[in-house]
């Protein structure tokens, strides 16, 4: 009970007018920076830094502004996944594999308004796991040293099968290729630059967002460039129909069962540090579709294929909010910036905050809630006007696409190499798709293949080099039985679906003959 | 040479009259300050640029906001190519920079640049390194610590957030050799992408010991989670911190400070430069500047112009000695 009444506390403390035009604002802005390619939570964040600083605002004010960009950011990254086939930001790009199918078939108000929904269920329900269990979560992160990480990630590489139906060998390749590309610049393990050519813009590896928007934009604008005047011009398409806005029940209602297991998952994925919104997302689609997807319509638009990430991605950004309170430990990139104004407010996070500083948590909390109240009743209504952009000519939209992309990356890094990395992207982007590669595996290879490798190489260092200590706790031992099992059963299991399907296909040819 | 000479000549006739500063600052004033923040926003020195900026405003010492340009890339390395090979004379430019910057220069980590092609204004702080263990642990000084590494190196793991090589590793090396530890190679030092990472794992049991800023393990040691047994500063720090005991009276002799602070462009002109140096010292002097150091767990450090130079380039060379001794400089 004693938790409600800080609770009210902290809705007294956020719902003041300046707070809640703050919240307002920020929830604006952070859905219009997710959208953009280029701009994702992290960079939407330090952006405003400066402003809340030049408003003079206090920490608490700062907090709920600069958190509802957060928020924002993770609503709006779908948008652009699910219109454009471009991730808005990394969370975001699992939204692509359902959603841009589902809007390719004339479903594109609905899938924004389910994903909206499912935005909305993950990050409520996390902010409620951060109210009841931020104490005992810190506790789980504890549990997690590097011999359990390095399980952890190898699970996430277990089940990359799982994202790309089409050939399995290619997306070994895309994901070797992303693991590849993840050894560029100076190892932390031993101080050795590798990959770098003796170049210093590459000393600190391929910035992700670089590498997404160059892979995911730049290259749907070079395929429409090549296509240009030929007759699969897609100016001359018939234009994709926008469809129903609002989706009906019983497509929300066979999603539940996902968002309700995809909250849980990504909650725990975004509280442990180092693993965050991202693998929140893809850890919540691969297992979804390893659980339900019986029929194979994962990646062909399927409404479940849209809840899941989405769902997993914002429990996720709320999960990732226990360490960096709870511990100082910044879960995300993004929380890493948070963490940064905190300091700089003369906030101590870690242990003692949730004592020390109760106003500042949980007028923080109350704002949570209040703009993710906001977001879904600002993104419903607003379904409408984002799927207008379906309707823009691509003579139009895809030079603006090519500008936001440059202008957004330029934004962030100052620096023009950046730029020449993003176009290199997006060239290997263009021929990979001629070759029919999928491109998300490549991300997540890169993304998840960095910490996979430092945490092995941390547990075997601690260990002195003595590789049991991989298998050494019950959990470690946990993780890989679930990764070996994920990777092994789809093997038989698809076998003897596909010798079934074979042998009543020849029972039917046998009788049409 | 002689710019050297003007220059330090300069810095003594302004020692002798205190006039002579208001003087040469009169003689310059920026146009479009800008502060180059060679990391993404968020980071320390995009805090040290937009603080500063911030302050300085306030204060009234400069004419205009200070524009913060974030250059990031390469460890800082992108942000000081891009002012030797194209902003070298510019005089309304400063470039944050720490001890992070001296490291790199130190082990040639910015290819083909060195600490003498630009000019180093002053510093803002420090944030004085620490050596922790577990709450629980039963180590309870430095030297038992370093007993422990000396009788069975494998022993302790130490983490730190810094790369192989970093400053984070160097001070924990520092406080080994005075400790008189002949092989600091096989110290156990294991890298982790942030402080927090590392006292996290350190709590969790994963690691022995932790090395890292004050700052960064403040929070852990009010709530009672970790035991600080040594700050690496030349004494005992003010206020909340003063209960920590200093390695130097536990007779390990090894101060460690990550200082934060700026550099200029090498052509900019003496005026500019003496201007810079003023502010900042002014700056450093204010009660507002006190405020945010406490609240950023800064400690005093407070060197500028010419001292600032002398102090940069001893670091870069001690650091250059030991990195040549652990290896990663050949």
């Amino acid at each position: 009970m004693e938790l409600m009444s800080q609770l009210g506390d902290g809705f007294a403390v956020a719902l003041t007018w300046q707070n809640l035009a703050l919240a307002l604002m920020g929830c604006f802005l952070g859905t219009i920076m997710g959208a953009l390619p280029g701009l994702g939570p992290s960079n939407g964040v330090a952006i405003l830094i400066p402003l809340a600083f030049t408003l003079g605002l206090g920490a608490t004010p700062s907090l709920i502004l600069l958190t509802s960009v957060y928020y924002g950011a993770m609503y709006g990254g779908r948008i652009s996944s699910i219109l454009l086939n471009i991730p808005g930001d990394e969370p975001a790009m699992m939204t692509c594999l359902d959603g841009y199918p589902m809007a390719q078939k004339g479903r594109a108000g609905e899938a924004l308004a389910l994903s909206g929904v499912a935005s909305f269920v993950g990050a409520f329900f996390a902010t409620w796991g951060l109210v009841l269990l931020a104490p005992q979560l810190v506790k789980v992160a504890l549990l997690f040293g590097p011999a359990e990480y390095f399980a952890l990630f190898a699970l996430a590489f277990a089940t990359l099968g799982g994202i790309s139906s089409t050939n399995q060998a290619k997306s070994a390749f895309a994901a070797a290729l992303g693991l590849g590309l993840a050894m560029i610049g100076v190892d932390t393990q031993t101080g050795v630059p590798r990959f770098t050519f003796g170049e210093v813009h590459l000393y600190d590896g391929i910035d992700f967002l670089v590498a997404i928007v160059g892979l995911f934009a730049l290259s749907e604008v070079f395929i429409f460039l090549e296509h240009r005047g030929t007759e699969r011009d897609i100016s001359n398409r018939p234009r994709m129909e926008i469809g129903r806005i609002v989706p009906s029940w019983s497509m929300i209602r066979s999603c539940i069962p996902t968002m309700g297991r995809t909250t849980v998952l990504g909650f725990v994925a975004g509280v442990l540090p180092g693993a965050g919104a991202s693998l929140g997302s893809f850890i919540s689609y691969s297992m979804e579709k390893r659980l339900v997807d019986r029929e194979k319509t994962f990646g062909t638009g399927d409404p479940r294929g849209v809840a899941a990430p989405e769902t997993g991605n914002n429990a996720a950004a709320g999960g990732a909010l226990v360490p960096m309170l709870a511990l100082g430990v910044p879960g995300s990139g993004t929380t890493a910036v948070l963490l940064a104004v905190l300091l700089a407010l003369n906030i101590t996070p870690g242990p003692l905050l949730f004592t020390q500083n109760p106003d500042v948590v949980w007028g923080l909390i109350a704002a949570l809630f209040i703009g993710n109240f906001m977001l879904l009743a600002m993104n419903i209504p607003m379904v409408g006007l984002f799927t207008r952009v379906l309707l823009v000519p691509p003579r139009i939209l895809m030079p603006i696409v090519a500008m936001i992309s440059f202008v957004g990356i330029y934004g962030i890094s100052g620096s023009s190499f950046d730029l020449m990395v993003m176009v290199g992207f997006g060239v290997m982007g263009w021929v990979l798709r001629k070759l029919d590669v999928p491109l998300v595996p490549i991300i997540l290879g890169t993304l998840l293949g960095n910490e996979m490798e430092v945490n092995f190489r941390r547990a075997v260092n601690i260990a002195d080099g003595d590789y049991s200590v991989l298998l050494s706790s019950p959990l470690t031992i946990i993780l890989w039985t679930i990764a070996v099992v994920g990777f092994v059963l789809p093997i038989f299991v698809g076998g003897i679906l596909r010798r079934r399907m074979r042998m009543t296909k020849d029972s039917e040819g046998s009788t049409v003959d | 040479m002689q710019l050297t000479n003007i220059r330090r000549g300069l810095t003594v006739a302004a020692m002798l009259v205190c006039a002579p500063i208001a003087a040469a600052a009169q003689d310059f004033t920026p146009e479009t300050p800008e502060c180059i923040a060679p990391a993404n926003p968020g980071g320390g020195w995009d805090f040290t640029c937009r603080q500063v900026g911030k302050t300085l405003q306030d204060l009234g010492l400069i004419p205009s906001t200070m524009q913060v340009v974030n250059l990031s890339g390469g460890g800082g390395g992108v942000a000081f190519a891009e002012v030797v090979n194209k902003r070298n004379d510019e005089n309304d430019l400063i470039i944050a920079a720490s001890s992070a910057t001296a490291t790199r220069l130190a082990q040639n980590a910015y290819p083909g640049n060195t600490m003498d092609q630009v000019r180093w204004l002053g510093s803002i702080g420090a944030d004085y390194g620490v050596i922790a263990v577990a709450a629980d642990s039963e180590i309870e000084t430095l030297p038992e610590l370093m007993e422990q590494i000396k009788a069975n190196p494998s022993s302790i793991s130490i983490g730190g957030g810094s790369a192989v090589g970093g400053w984070d590793h160097l001070k924990v090396l520092i406080a080994a050799q005075e400790a008189g530890i002949e092989d600091v190679r096989s110290v156990k030092y294991i890298a982790f992408a942030g402080g927090g990472e590392a006292v996290t794992q350190l709590l969790a049991g994963s690691l022995q010991a932790f090395t890292g800023d004050l700052s960064e393990a403040r929070g852990f040691v009010e709530s009672g989670d970790i035991k600080v047994l040594a700050v690496l500063a030349p004494e005992r720090l003010e206020g909340d911190f003063a209960e920590f005991p200093t390695a130097r009276e536990q007779g390990i002799d090894a101060i460690g400070a990550n200082w934060r602070g700026f550099y200029a462009p090498g052509n900019m002109s003496d005026a500019a430069y003496d201007y810079w140096v003023d502010r900042i010292a002014t700056l450093y002097d204010s009660d507002e500047w006190k405020t945010v150091m406490e609240n950023n767990g800064l400690a005093p450090l407070d060197l500028q112009g010419e001292e600032f130079q002398t102090f940069v380039a001893d670091s870069v060379q001690s650091i250059q000695e030991l990195s040549r001794e652990i290896g990663i400089l050949q």
